[in-house]
């Protein structure tokens, strides 16, 4: 089922400045099963997870990559060594914005060198933060491999880019926004697809 | 718009946590085997230098480096600048070149303020006659931070010729910012009139203040100041205002010492002091150059500078 | 020589009167003069003052004509109302002897546009050490009576006391720069939250009150003529208030740009509003207002000292002191003075023209309005207010600190013996 077609229950689709613009097209158990099918994807993909690393892109990435190295762990019983990476300063569209605060490069303890490394994102949109993360991930190791999971791929990709584990295809056109909200950065879990804010 | 870092003043209390944060990330950097950022690729910083101060220079160049910038040092001594070039010459010069950065060192308080006026890149204060050094400031507060925590309410004392450093200004102001209590000590003829102004504590008698301090920042003091009777022996001084080993065992046991160098051992700091593993000195060398990196990112790594003042 | 008559000028702000100018004279003052040969100047809406005097300004010639000359400094005096000035001596060479003080004077007299009257040196070269031949050059055509080492502190104490002892023989006073050479050395700035801020070496207070205590007493003990030069500190006017109580023969002046600016401004580190003395705090202009409105002070003088661009675009301890002044002074004394009720016109008639000539001796000029005087007078129109443009100065030099500030007042006509040297705000 579509969920961007689903009827939205008054109240459920609080939007962040309390506008009705904004409709949840994820909500709380959509993301946990998201997550949770990503999670047994990669098991099956990385032949029980051996080896793996899960670095999660600041900031939301980090936190997804916290629940599914959680559901890896449940299911093999062991820990899954994870981190997380900033690419801010590799970001090709710095020039376009002041420059902004950095988040935290934090590696597990083993690093990267010669494991399969699963970059976790939020959202896949043009390609461009995952360009930036490969080009950061370069310069701290050299993995063996690196995969991509992102919860949302809503296309318009302007590099060939292309996600390894998708939690929710989702169309959406140019003039929309997506927002990932989690319950560890914002309260609660939804994902909110509305029209672009314009600056005031 | 905001564009440069020439005084501590410019930076606001948010500017100063960004910066202060931004260097705490790029610290692993140092730690890595490469030791390169690309983010100002294709932008020119120059270092002008009409002092001579290796220390500096270099802490520039190599945060400049690993942020990709390209850098030209541009040394005024053997250059037409010693010919009677001006100061607004080699502005215009540095014009043409394109810088998108000019990192100055003067002997002249306020040389940067003009600089400022001549050129259109963001220009940061390497320090200017006995006017401000706000990234020696910068490097002092990190250093303080990962040391010892939040600077709110922490004591923080300053200790040397106040009158003629450079340092001292620009730690009040940035400190005082950041919520710290400091207080400068120095012989009364080191202290510049009005110094009642200035947002901090000042006292003649170090030991007084000592065991209260978490931090003593010893300033370099020249033993030629006393041909000018600021004070009348460089043993007398260092009797009255040196971190020997005594004063330095009436200090917390948390307290560190710190120097912007060069010091003058055995005048101001006694070599063992200096050595002790409470004492910042290296530490403050390798965090002069994230702590820069952080400045010329903010200042330069984006469409317009995150932090600094108008000129 | 024309004739002019001058319809309903305003005579030190009073009722509007006509004046008559015959032979370079005050004819006559009075209503509804006719003249039938006169040249008519409209003067409705005008104030009448006596042409201003200028104790101290800085012509430049000979040595630095790249700044000045004595034409242009005395085209922009004329602009400025000002129909006589003093011509400093730390020209290059020094107007130390006759010959030096004669070329200037003769220069002034053949530009014709003011009076130049030069002052001599105290000392050889204004270096301090040995007396220059005073009497020579009071004696010379230049007359002169203003000995001054200007720029330099006579800071020797038996120099200064023989200096002042000497000119008592041609009834010379001898106008000192009250500096404390060792107290200011390498100083930038008035010492205080400013200096200490900007890191600019200190100019204390205590280096000019020193000095003007020391030659006050001086002064007294040798029965002579002191005259202090651009007092800048509300502690020079407490001692030289205390020295007049004495009944001393101490006069004093200020500058218009002491009356106005204070040293916040250097926080800018544009060399523009570096000067010497420095500029002080609000408290100080507040004291050197009321003095000059007292007569503790008694009179403004421009120290009008050109300097070229290139000296002042440079950093602050490297560029050199001092702000022209001429074309500005009496705005400037209308904005501080007048517009805040400290002066009237005659008060500034007293201390920009009546005062000045007196100190200076100089016979012609500070003279009332009345028939018969010379015919010295400055047509001022109070009521226009327009942004400074430096741009529009006749001097050579533009190093204003008051380029795009609104100043009130324009000089409308200036008359030298007669002869107007600006008429309808332009040189003429």
């Amino acid at each position: 089922m579509n969920a961007a077609s689903r009827p939205v229950e008054p109240g459920s689709a609080r939007a962040p400045h309390g506008d009705q613009r904004h409709k949840a097209v994820l909500e709380a158990p959509d993301i946990r099963r998201a997550l949770t099918r990503i999670a047994h994807e990669i098991l099956e993909r990385t032949k029980g997870g051996e080896n793996v690393v899960l670095l999660g892109i600041q900031t939301r990435g980090v936190t997804l990559a916290r629940r599914l190295a959680e559901r890896l762990e449940e299911v093999e019983g062991r820990p899954v060594p994870r981190g997380s990476l900033d690419a801010t300063m590799y970001r090709d569209d710095l020039r376009m914005k002041p420059a902004r605060a950095l988040g935290r490069t934090e590696l597990p303890p083993g690093g990267i060198d010669d494991r399969i490394v699963v970059l976790v994102d939020d959202v896949l949109f043009s390609g461009r933060t995952v360009r930036a993360a490969l080009d950061a991930l370069n310069d701290l190791g050299r993995p063996r491999a690196v995969q991509l999971a992102v919860l949302i791929d809503r296309g318009h990709r302007e590099l060939p880019i292309r996600a390894d584990y998708v939690g929710k295809n989702l169309p959406t056109s140019k003039s929309e926004t997506v927002k990932v909200q989690l319950a560890e950065n914002d309260d609660r879990d939804v994902v909110l697809l509305g029209p672009k804010e314009v600056a005031p | 718009m905001k564009r440069h870092l020439i005084s501590a003043a410019d930076l606001t209390r948010d500017d100063a946590l960004l910066i202060l944060d931004t260097a705490e990330e790029l610290a692993q950097i140092s730690s890595r085997s490469i030791k390169k950022l690309p983010t100002l690729r294709g932008r020119t910083v120059v270092n002008l230098f009409f002092e001579d101060s290796t220390r500096t220079r270099i802490s520039f160049e190599a945060a400049a480096k690993r942020l990709s910038a390209d850098v030209i040092n541009f040394s005024a001594k053997g250059s037409s600048v010693s010919k009677g070039e001006s100061l607004k010459d080699t502005a215009l010069t540095l014009e043409a070149m394109g810088a998108d950065g000019v990192v100055i060192r003067h002997g002249a308080s306020g040389a940067p303020h003009r600089l400022a006026t001549w050129v259109h890149g963001s220009v940061v204060n390497a320090g200017d006659g006995t006017h401000e050094h706000p990234t020696q400031a910068l490097l002092d507060a990190f250093t303080m931070r990962r040391r010892l925590g939040d600077l709110e309410g922490r004591k923080i004392t300053i200790v040397g010729d106040v009158l003629h450093s450079r340092v001292a200004r620009s730690n009040v102001l940035l400190l005082h910012t950041l919520g710290a209590d400091v207080t400068l000590v120095a012989p009364p003829t080191l202290f510049p009139i009005a110094v009642d102004t200035w947002p901090c504590q000042i006292s003649y008698d170090l030991d007084a203040v000592l065991p209260k301090s978490d931090v003593v920042m010893m300033l370099r003091v020249q033993a030629e100041r006393m041909n000018a009777a600021y004070f009348p022996t460089a043993r007398e001084y260092s009797r009255r205002y040196g971190l020997d080993l005594a004063r330095f065992g009436r200090m917390q046991e948390h307290a560190i010492v710190m120097h912007p160098g060069p010091m003058v051992r055995g005048m101001e700091i006694a070599a063992e002091v200096a050595d002790s593993p409470r004492s910042t000195i290296v530490e403050q060398v390798a965090n002069g150059v994230t702590t820069r990196m952080a400045v010329l990112y903010l200042l330069l790594g984006g469409s317009e500078p995150a932090i600094g003042g108008d000129q | 020589m024309s004739t002019y008559l001058i319809k309903n000028a305003q005579i030190l702000g009073g009722d509007a009167q006509d004046i008559l100018i015959r032979d370079g004279e005050i004819a006559a003052i009075g209503r509804e003069l006719g003249e039938a040969a006169a040249q008519t100047v409209d003067a409705q809406g005008l104030i009448a003052l006596p042409g201003l005097v200028d104790l101290h300004t800085h012509l430049r010639e000979p040595g630095r004509e790249d700044a000045e000359t004595v034409e242009s400094g005395t085209r922009a005096a004329a602009r400025g109302g000002f129909t006589a000035v003093h011509a400093m001596a730390n020209t290059h060479p020094v107007a130390d002897t006759a010959g030096v003080v004669e070329q200037v004077w003769r220069l002034g007299a053949e530009a014709g546009y003011c009076d130049v009257q030069p002052v001599g040196a105290v000392t050889q070269g204004i270096e301090g050490r040995q007396l220059a031949e005073l009497g020579a050059m009071a004696d010379s055509a230049a007359r002169v009576r203003v000995f001054s080492d200007d720029g330099h502190c006579v800071s020797d104490a038996v120099i200064m006391r023989r200096a002042l002892e000497y000119v008592k023989a041609f009834d010379g006073v001898i106008a000192q720069h009250a500096q404390e050479p060792r107290l200011t050395e390498g100083a930038q700035l008035n010492e205080g939250v400013m200096s200490a801020k900007l890191g600019l070496r200190g100019w204390p207070a205590v280096a000019e009150e020193a000095i003007i205590a020391r030659d006050c007493l001086l002064a007294a003990h040798v029965g002579s003529r002191l005259h202090v030069c651009h007092v800048s500190t509300a502690g020079s006017v407490e001692i030289i208030r205390w020295a007049k109580s004495k009944g001393w023969q101490v006069t004093a002046e200020v500058t218009p740009h002491h009356l106005l600016l204070d040293d916040t401004l250097a926080e800018s580190y544009d060399p523009i509003y570096k000067v010497n003395p420095p500029l002080r705090t609000r408290e100080d202009i507040a004291a050197l207002r009321d003095a000059l409105a007292d007569g503790t002070i008694d009179c403004v003088a421009t120290d009008h000292a050109p300097h070229s661009l290139e000296t002042k675009e440079t950093e602050w301890a490297e560029a050199s002191m001092g702000m022209v002044g001429l074309e500005t002074a009496l705005s400037v004394v209308h904005e501080a003075m007048v517009e805040t009720g400290l002066l009237d016109w005659a008060g500034v008639a007293d201390r920009m023209s009546y005062r000045p000539a007196q100190i200076g001796r100089l016979a012609g000029h500070g003279r009332p309005l009345e028939a018969g005087a010379p015919a010295n007078i400055t047509l001022y129109d109070p009521d226009v207010r327009a942004a400074v443009d430096p741009a529009n100065f006749a001097s050579k030099s533009r190093n204003t600190p008051y380029a795009g500030l609104e100043l009130p007042g324009r000089v409308i006509a200036t008359f030298l013996r007669g002869r107007p040297t600006v008429l309808e705000g332009k040189l003429h």
